[in-house]
């Protein structure tokens, strides 16, 4: 265990180094870049038609996908479950699939021009039929999305494992629940936007934009456009927050690299907040029927499910649609041992705005799903949900789960036991029987989880993808001067990741992390890499830091070896000098890097020229788990929802930085809490998305979001170099099941249930007055 | 399209003179005309609060208010905060308690903050929440933002 090296920066809440820019409006991020021209986008009001003109008004550079002869749709593939590969033109051509698609792009010298324009362009759109939600595009005869999809099921998958129909025959008693997810919106505060600028000199073309993913969206842009990806360049600069929204490539920004092109100039597109809820990537929406057979003492022996995932009208690059119902598949037994699975999972097209991975992907769904039985089970056998929980918790490490995934060590019921302690669940349902007493309506609820993150290689290639974002490299530099920089593939926009891997190499080398550099977000600087998503960065890049910083301690301690006249095994590194240990013989960093570029002949030529080394991880996955309570109170008035608290007992392993893993559960819990009660992206029954401001989807506000208490547990896990495991989704993906459970306690009672979100007031009155039991 | 006005907007205690048409809003004057980009956009309707900025002292969502609205009143953003390289005792507070991640919504809830403290220095906790709750975060879930705004209301008292 080299990581808690000799100075100790991991396990520190360091400030983060990302401050000091953003704290003095000195951030720069996509929008702020000046550019030549602006670019707005028209885009289709009918959910389904046939573009029969477009007019566009004199005078004015408008694009449409007849000049976009040469440009390939965006056709991700996957290579298992029966997916039919789709393609999405950059602009539309002849057909139109959702309310929102771009269909023209109008080029002018400033953005209030670009809107006049575009105002002035008129499309003319014979309507088709359209189907919406996920049941109606399943049904018999129902219009096809895409002519070559029959039934609108783009992917399937089943899986049922050989002793599923035994456990379920001869189970004790058989709980089911159906729960639907309602659409949501990722919603980074800032909205999506690209600036691509020509360089008539080499011929090469900069995009900067707001994406998670830099260097695959050179490699995706770069095939479309069939370019060398030399002559692209992409910038990530600071981005506002992506949750997933921006790891999926965006048509807009292929057409803003072929119009740079074209006009050999500058050309920027900023999304306003209405294209981003009706076009920018959605969301959830799932329906989950789920079947789980329980022996007499409450034992799980089988478990049966049916996946329904709305993935729009079109498939995401580069993970593809798919990814929502075969993720669900995998995974949703979740922690708990279950030998008896069955499962099948869909992804059928509608003629909404194409899904994409937000935060959790599916886990917050398929979690709150079998959280759902999880409290229907206890209901049954009359036991507290812990207590049944308690029983069907994995506790031996590894396990093997049914669907073929290797748990590591973790712990999932020693968070739970934490989690029921500082919540004092005696005192509360002592305080909950009292309030009933006084008609008011109190509930708990517990949501046990586990969180895959960091996989590697073979998980992608399991689920046959093309593209398997799998590793990522580490470039660690010191250059003459003695200065430290780490080029990295991964793209944090907001995870202050650039503070962890400092201290993470800062253990290694003996330099402070506030003198280490970290380089992100352009592909001309860094290695290539995948991106910051799926609660991996930390895990992969960290692991991948950690290889090459001990690759560096290595060379230094050779060079100091050299010459300091001594051992390379007795040089230690700290505080920016080597040390012979155990004498006063020292050379500082700077002079070891002087000499290993200018002063070869010092090292008989044992020694390399320059201080650069590189490594790549690409780890077999981890699971991190965490136990979430939630305590509400409902009013069955008016069906409001108030939270009074919220506890986490999580396990990321080791912790890097405390205050940033702190920080990121804060989050995810306040995005999963929105999930159950508020968010929700509302069509109409002809494909118009209703919610078309942050007025109208409702991202909670200070006021909605209760006090959140956290405790930690950290399990050393072998999976992961560092003993590090992913952080990032695990508060979204607890936190929409412990609400929902506790709305359900509070309104039980009533003999009420809702198994939908959001748990509007309006749905819980429905849920109410369906029961119509008196308390 | 109506004609251009010429005006002088006064940020952060300099003069910019620019022109801008009627329906120029005040966040894009100063983004675009001023050049200074650390007020954001994050919705243009209202709602988010990222373009929050002072207006003789009080808190306003520069998104909602014309730039010919603004003329010959003192408008403060981010870029005014700190004296020289000295942040603000708020500024400081975010990062003491990581009240950013992204840091999108940051100046938006400094400006929001700043304006509020200096109005009422005595307000209490509870009245700051419904203060932040003006604004939208996306990343912290607003637990170390009131962490900090509390924490600078505090040692502001005791200045
Ligand atoms: S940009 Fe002004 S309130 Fe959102
Ligand atoms: S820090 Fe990202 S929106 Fe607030």
């Amino acid at each position: 265990m080299s990581v808690a090296g000799p100075t100790g920066w991991v396990g520190r809440s360091i400030r983060r180094l990302e401050d000091p820019a953003l704290i003095a409006g000195r951030g720069r991020f996509t929008a702020d870049l000046p550019a030549a021209h602006r670019v707005r986008f028209v885009r289709s009001q009918h959910a389904a038609g046939r573009i029969a003109n477009i007019a566009t008004p004199p005078g004015v550079l408008v694009i449409t996908a007849a000049d976009l002869k040469d440009v390939k749709p965006i056709r991700p593939m996957l290579h298992k479950f029966d997916y039919v590969p789709i393609g999405q033109p950059v602009l539309a051509t002849d057909r139109v699939r959702f309310v929102g698609e771009a269909i023209a792009a109008v080029v002018a010298a400033d953005e209030a021009a670009a809107e006049d324009a575009a105002d002035a362009v008129e499309v003319e759109i014979a309507p088709a039929d359209a189907v919406i939600d996920a049941q109606a595009a399943l049904a018999d005869g129902a219009p096809r999305v895409h002519d070559e999809v029959a039934g609108n099921v783009i992917v399937k998958g089943l899986i049922e494992t050989p002793e599923f129909a035994a456990a379920r025959a001869g189970a004790d008693r058989l709980v089911r629940v159906a729960l639907r997810s309602g659409r949501q919106n990722a919603t980074p505060l800032e909205t999506r936007g690209g600036h691509a600028a020509y360089d008539p000199t080499s011929g090469r073309v900069t995009l900067t934009c707001a994406t998670q993913t830099p260097h695959l969206t050179r490699t995706a842009i770069a095939d479309l456009l069939g370019l060398p990806e030399a002559q692209l360049r992409v910038i990530a600069p600071d981005v506002g927050g992506g949750f997933g929204q921006k790891m999926s490539l965006p048509p807009e920004y292929v057409l803003l690299v072929w119009l740079a092109r074209k006009l050999q100039s500058s050309v920027a597109w900023s999304e306003d907040r209405r294209e981003n809820l009706i076009a920018a990537f959605h969301s959830r929406d799932q329906h989950i029927t789920l079947e789980g057979g329980f022996d007499r003492d409450g034992k799980l022996v089988s478990l049966s499910a049916d996946v329904t995932a709305n993935i729009g009208a079109y498939s995401c690059f580069p993970t593809t649609c798919a990814v929502e119902p075969l993720m669900a598949m995998a995974e949703l037994p979740g922690p708990y041992d279950v030998r008896g699975y069955r499962c099948s999972a869909r992804g059928v097209l509608t003629h909404t705005c194409p899904m994409a991975p937000y935060r959790g992907v599916s886990r917050p769904v398929i979690t709150c799903a079998i959280e759902r039985l999880m409290d229907r089970a206890a209901a049954s056998f009359g036991m507290e949900p812990s207590e049944l929980r308690r029983r069907n918790l994995i506790d031996r490490f590894p396990y093997v789960s049914a669907t073929g995934l290797t748990f590591d060590e973790a712990s999932y019921i020693e968070t739970m036991e934490l989690a029921v302690k500082h919540i004092d669940l005696a005192q509360f349902r002592a305080r909950q029987k009292q309030a009933r007493n006084e008609v008011r309506y109190l509930g708990i609820g517990f949501c046990t989880f586990s969180e895959r993150t960091g996989y590697g290689t073979p998980a992608f290639a399991a689920r046959g993808m093309e593209i398997t974002p799998g590793w990522e490299t580490v470039e660690i530099v010191i250059d003459p001067s003695g200065f430290v920089e780490a080029r990295i593939g991964s793209s944090p926009h907001g995870q202050g990741l650039r503070t962890t891997l400092a201290q993470i190499i800062a253990d290694e080398i003996g330099v402070e992390p506030r003198l280490i550099r970290v380089v992100h977000g352009d592909t001309d600087r860094t290695p290539y890499g995948f991106g910051t998503f799926a609660s991996r960065s930390l895990v992969i890049a960290g692991g991948a830091s950690l290889l090459a910083a001990r690759k560096v301690r290595v060379k230094l301690a050779k060079i100091a070896g050299h010459l300091l006249e001594a051992s390379a095994d007795d040089i230690v590194l700290e505080a920016g000098v080597a040390k012979v240990a155990g004498t006063d013989r020292a050379l500082p960093i700077e002079s070891l890097a002087r000499a290993a570029y200018h002063q070869l002949h010092r090292f008989r030529d044992e020694i390399e020229p320059g201080i650069a080394e590189s490594a790549t991880y690409d780890p077999p996955g981890t699971f991190a788990n965490a136990c979430h309570v939630a305590i509400v109170e409902v009013d069955p008035e008016t069906g409001r929802v108030t939270l009074e608290k919220f506890l986490a007992a999580e396990d990321a392993g080791r912790i890097i930085n405390p205050m940033i893993v702190d920080g990121q559960i804060h989050g995810g819990i306040a995005q999963g809490i929105a999930n159950a009660l508020l968010e929700e992206i509302v069509y109409d029954a002809t494909g118009n998305v209703l919610t078309t401001t942050l007025a109208d989807f409702l991202p909670p506000t200070a006021r909605e979001i209760p006090p959140i208490e956290l405790h930690h547990l950290e399990t050393m896990s072998e999976a992961t170099i560092t003993r590090a495991k992913g952080v990032g989704e695990g508060g979204a993906i607890g936190a929409p099941a412990a609400v929902l459970n506790a709305v359900n306690d509070a309104i039980a009672p009533f003999g009420a249930e809702i198994n939908e979100m959001p748990a509007t007031p309006r749905r819980i009155r429905a849920a109410l007055r369906a029961a119509e039991k008196r308390p | 399209m109506s004609g251009k006005h010429d005006l002088v907007l006064s940020v952060n205690g300099r003069d910019y003179a620019v022109q801008v048409e009627p329906r120029r809003t005040l966040v894009d004057a100063i983004r675009e005309d001023c050049g200074l980009t650390g007020t954001h956009i994050g919705c243009e309707h209202g709602v988010c609060g990222a373009c929050t900025v002072l207006v003789d002292g009080a808190p306003v969502r520069s998104c909602l208010m014309f730039a010919v609205q603004a003329a010959g009143k003192a408008i403060r953003t981010v870029e005014g905060l700190a004296t020289g390289d000295e942040l603000s005792v708020l500024q400081r507070a975010f990062m003491e308690h990581h009240g950013l991640q992204c840091g999108f919504c940051t100046p938006g809830f400094l400006m929001l903050v700043t304006g509020v403290l200096e109005r009422e220095p005595d307000i209490g906790d509870e009245e700051l929440i419904d203060v932040l709750a003006s604004n939208l975060c996306r990343c912290t879930g607003y637990q170390n933002i009131i962490k900090a705004v509390r924490a600078a209301a505090q040692e502001l008292r005791t200045k």
